[in-house]
């Protein structure tokens, strides 16, 4: 029985890789879309917002084997829309798969973000609004709040599917670009709209910076500046009843991005548990593809 | 009646706004200490090269292929770019235009922007008596 869940874990793993890596490929030799500027985070937003008309498609993947619980696998697809150059709104689905256990679509989240100045001053705020549908069996990590523990992780799915949180999230996101580098730092606040629970809170920080700051007068991919490597830092602050990180989950995650010059973004980040409450370590890769002016394919003149 | 008259203010504010994107009032808003600044790439073939690049991949989608333009998005081969000095595009470039379509490009490094400058040059040369 257990042999059998375990080849099908793995078959389902191993199908979504594939599937992932075609796809990249059939993109990659589709036609020349572009890089962006985007820094190398999973979890920490920066300033950069979409581009106006264009649509970033991204899966991000996200597989652990917790200490007493069992490996899970969670992919998210994510799609981004620049509606202008200071309004991104952005649609989450997602699921998870678990093994010995099952998988399930977890559910679905909304969000927007507001760049409310006219400039790039030294510290550049966005304001972040999500609406969250999404069930206890969520292990996407998109981001980390209240007070959470692994210990979650080893109920069965039958009995997260049933109890599902429909919540606001609020983000004050600060950015800075100085040198070169991206300094990013996040204020997460979390609220239960169906249920009677404290307010949640949490944070991520993150600094990251391209391998090369000039560009190459040769077209290339794997160039210096086509990479950018970085480290985030999140986790959950506790409740607006028990604040503090005494029952929260922490992470540290060195990050790494390749932007290719056809509009493929990689990104890979092992990410390591700082506490007892922590997944040991969590493993994050994703890809995703810029659409360029995917707004002109609906209008008459380009 | 209402209606309809709601739709044209609509298309009017549309107008307004495509049209504004090009009209040069971002030029007013540069500081004078940008406006001086020296591009440290001005007239290095290897950096026009890497701008051509840098352009290619992260403004040609909206300013077309060769800069001519796309739709509302505005020529970058123009008379008041070659009048710009190269301070006064590399501000444009970091800080956008929001309000009127133009993202800031403040996440790519100085250098890079620097580069597209460069390129731009090479499309705009300075008009006759030089930079203002």
């Amino acid at each position: 029985m257990h042999t059998s869940s375990r080849r099908c874990f793995r078959h389902f793993s191993v199908r979504i890789a594939v599937l992932l890596a075609l796809l990249g490929f059939a993109v990659t030799s589709w036609r020349r879309a572009e890089a962006q500027q985007e820094p190398p985070y999973f979890v920490t937003y920066s300033s950069v917002m979409e581009e106006p008309g264009n649509l970033e498609i991204e899966n991000q993947n996200i597989s652990a084997a917790p200490k007493n619980a069992r490996a899970f696998f969670a992919p998210t697809v994510e799609f981004e829309y620049g509606i202008t150059a200071w309004w991104t709104a952005e649609a989450y689905v997602q699921g998870q798969a678990t093994q010995f256990d099952s998988s399930m679509f977890t559910g679905f989240r909304f969000e927007s973000r507001f760049r409310p100045l006219p400039h790039e001053y030294w510290i550049n705020p966005v304001i972040y609004v999500e609406y969250e549908d999404v069930n206890a069996g969520d292990k996407s990590f998109l981001e980390v709040t209240g007070n959470t523990s692994i210990a979650t992780l080893a109920v069965p799915n039958a009995l997260l599917r049933k109890e599902v949180e429909r919540s606001l999230e609020e983000k004050l996101i600060l950015s800075s670009n100085v040198k070169g580098w991206n300094l990013s730092e996040n204020f997460i606040s979390e609220k239960a709209l169906n249920e009677s629970e404290a307010w949640e809170f949490g944070y991520a920080l993150a600094a990251s910076r391209p391998l090369s700051l000039k560009g190459s007068a040769k077209e290339c991919t794997f160039c210096r500046q086509n990479f950018a490597a970085g480290v985030e830092f999140f986790g959950g602050l506790g409740t607006s009843d028990s604040f503090g990180i005494s029952r929260t989950e922490q992470y540290l995650a060195p990050t790494i991005a390749l932007n290719t010059p056809r509009g493929l973004t990689y990104k890979f980040s092992p990410e390591f548990g700082l506490n007892d409450n922590s997944v040991g370590v969590l493993w994050r890769f994703g890809v995703s593809y810029e659409i360029q002016q995917f707004r002109d394919w609906f209008r008459r003149t380009k | 009646m209402k209606g309809r008259m709601v739709v044209l203010a609509a298309l009017l504010g549309a107008w307004v706004v495509c049209f504004a994107a090009a009209d040069g009032s971002w030029l007013k808003k540069v500081p004078q200490a940008d406006r001086t600044r020296v591009n440290p790439f001005a007239g290095k073939p290897d950096a026009v090269a890497a701008g051509e690049n840098l352009f290619r991949n992260n403004c040609a989608k909206c300013h077309g292929a060769n800069a001519e333009g796309k739709g509302s998005r505005p020529s970058l081969k123009s008379e008041r770019l070659a009048a710009a000095t190269d301070g006064e595009i590399a501000w444009l470039i970091k800080n956008g235009q929001m309000y009127k379509g133009m993202p800031s490009w403040g996440g790519l490094p100085e250098q890079e922007r620097w580069q597209i400058v460069t390129y731009l040059r090479s499309l705009n040369p300075p008009a006759e008596g030089g930079q203002k």
